[in-house]
């Protein structure tokens, strides 16, 4: 090999930024979050059930709420019609936080695990919360 | 000519119609996710250990920098010190113009035939594109740590809130994810309409084009149309890195349409015309110096040479030549 002391210099540092992920983990996987649906209102619901169904929910609630908050703020429609026809009052306060009063166990959970730091609590405030 | 654009179009397709039905059947996921990671993840690091290794087992016997300005002479003459650099601070300088800023394209001339002139004139767009391209992905590749690694380091979480910085649309879009798709699309567009760079095309050059623009548009389709649980995604990227691999369940058949396209990019990575990502820096047009005459350089092959001298020939047929009445120096 030529210049073989350049050649391996340039290669381990290929190597570190290629293994940065493995090197960086040392062989702990973080396993996934699972909410926490343990709060007092949803205790008390006859039926545990979201404004829509779960998956719908863990897919694409950001898409929701920035709907609702489009509808309600811009539009000034405060009603949502759900696909099983019932009509819910649009309040990320009111009507989500009611439910879900836990945010450091529920919303953070997954947000601080896939590395997401939404804009809602630029505006709102968590009512259990720390953040004003 | 079709032929070497509708083949590699037609594999790039068979790849996400094969993901698309592999990543449906649940037993087939661990497949289609961990299976095809680690064994693309492995092509790429040790073929292009190798590729490189050999590359530097070739020698070069002489110095071949391409000189794109005045070389180093006389003091009164003007001495172009990046663009024929004699020293090795020139050559660092030249790299790195070269591997950051693209400096080779930035040169770009093209040449028309304007009313009976020979016209050549500057043209930047290859220049641009590339650029927007390669910085786009670099910060797309980072970007995507945030799946794979946790805690997630603070250069990755600052990175994601400056590419989403406009806030359009939730989940926000992403600076980066415009420019590539843009950028890819340009370059593709211009191997396509410029009858020059067509005819040079070849199927090698058109397929990791469909395969970029392919897990561009399987990126966005699965951030802002067919989404997934991303908690689940990363659940899978982050164990795969861990070696404590797990497929979660429910992770939509576009997860693993991307992935598909992402794991053939890499593993077709060290055979490819990619591997100029490595190549760059191994090019003697570019890494050396030009000290053609400055400084005394020797083939790195050369062998000592065999001499016959006249007293070795004069031994070898001394007999001979006394019989015939040659002259022998000795007797």
């Amino acid at each position: 090999m030529y210049d073989a002391g350049k050649v391996v210099i340039g290669l381990a540092i290929f190597a570190c930024i290629f293994l940065f992920p493995f090197l960086y983990n040392h062989g702990s996987a973080a396993p996934q979050p699972k909410p926490s649906l343990d709060t007092p209102a949803i205790k008390a619901l006859p039926q545990k059930k979201c404004v829509e169904d779960t998956k719908f929910m863990i897919t694409t609630h950001m898409q929701f709420l920035n709907d609702w908050r489009d509808q309600a703020l811009r539009d000034g429609n405060r009603w949502y019609v759900n696909k099983e026809g019932k009509k819910v009052w649009i309040s990320l306060q009111n009507t989500c936080l009611k439910c879900h009063s836990n945010k450091k166990e529920f919303c953070d959970k997954c947000h601080n695990y896939a590395g997401v730091d939404p804009y809602c609590w630029d505006c709102h405030y968590d009512p259990n919360g720390s953040k004003l | 000519m079709a032929a070497r654009i509708l083949f590699p179009l037609a594999v790039v397709l068979a790849i996400v119609a094969v993901a698309l039905i592999g990543g449906s059947i649940s037993f087939l996921q661990p497949l289609f996710s961990v299976a095809l990671l680690y064994v693309a993840f492995a092509i790429f690091f040790f073929g292009f250990m190798a590729k490189v290794i050999d590359w530097a087992k070739s020698p070069v016997p002489f110095r071949i920098p391409t000189t794109a300005g005045q070389e180093f002479s006389l003091p009164w003459i003007k001495w172009a010190k990046i663009d024929n650099p004699s020293t090795t601070g020139g050559v660092l300088m030249r790299m790195f113009f070269e591997v950051c800023l693209f400096r080779s394209l930035f040169r770009n001339m093209r040449t028309d035939l304007r009313s009976g002139w020979l016209i050549h004139s500057p043209t930047k767009w290859l220049w641009l594109l590339a650029l927007g391209f390669h910085y786009s992905f670099l910060i797309i590749a980072i970007r995507h740590l945030r799946l794979f690694v946790h805690p997630i380091p603070g250069f990755v979480e600052t990175l994601d809130a400056v590419d989403g910085m406009f806030q359009i649309g939730i989940p926000p879009i992403y600076l980066t994810d415009l420019v590539i798709l843009l950028c890819v699309t340009g370059l593709l567009v211009r191997r396509l309409c410029l009858p020059k760079v067509r005819f040079v095309s070849l199927a090698a050059d058109y397929f990791p084009l469909f395969l970029i623009l392919g897990i561009v548009i399987s990126g966005l389709l699965m951030r802002f149309v067919f989404r997934v649980d991303i908690t689940a995604v990363k659940a899978l990227a982050n164990g795969i890195v861990s070696f404590h691999p797990v497929v979660p369940k429910g992770i939509g058949a576009i997860f693993f349409v991307h992935l598909a396209l992402v794991c053939t990019l890499i593993a077709y990575f060290p055979f490819s015309k990619l591997m100029h990502m490595g190549g760059i820096f191994m090019s003697p047009t570019r890494n050396l110096a030009n000290t053609t005459r400055m400084a005394y350089h020797e083939n790195p092959w050369r062998q000592p040479p065999k001499f016959h001298s006249y007293e070795e020939y004069e031994d070898m047929y001394r007999e001979y030549m006394k019989e015939a009445g040659l002259p022998l120096e000795r007797e």
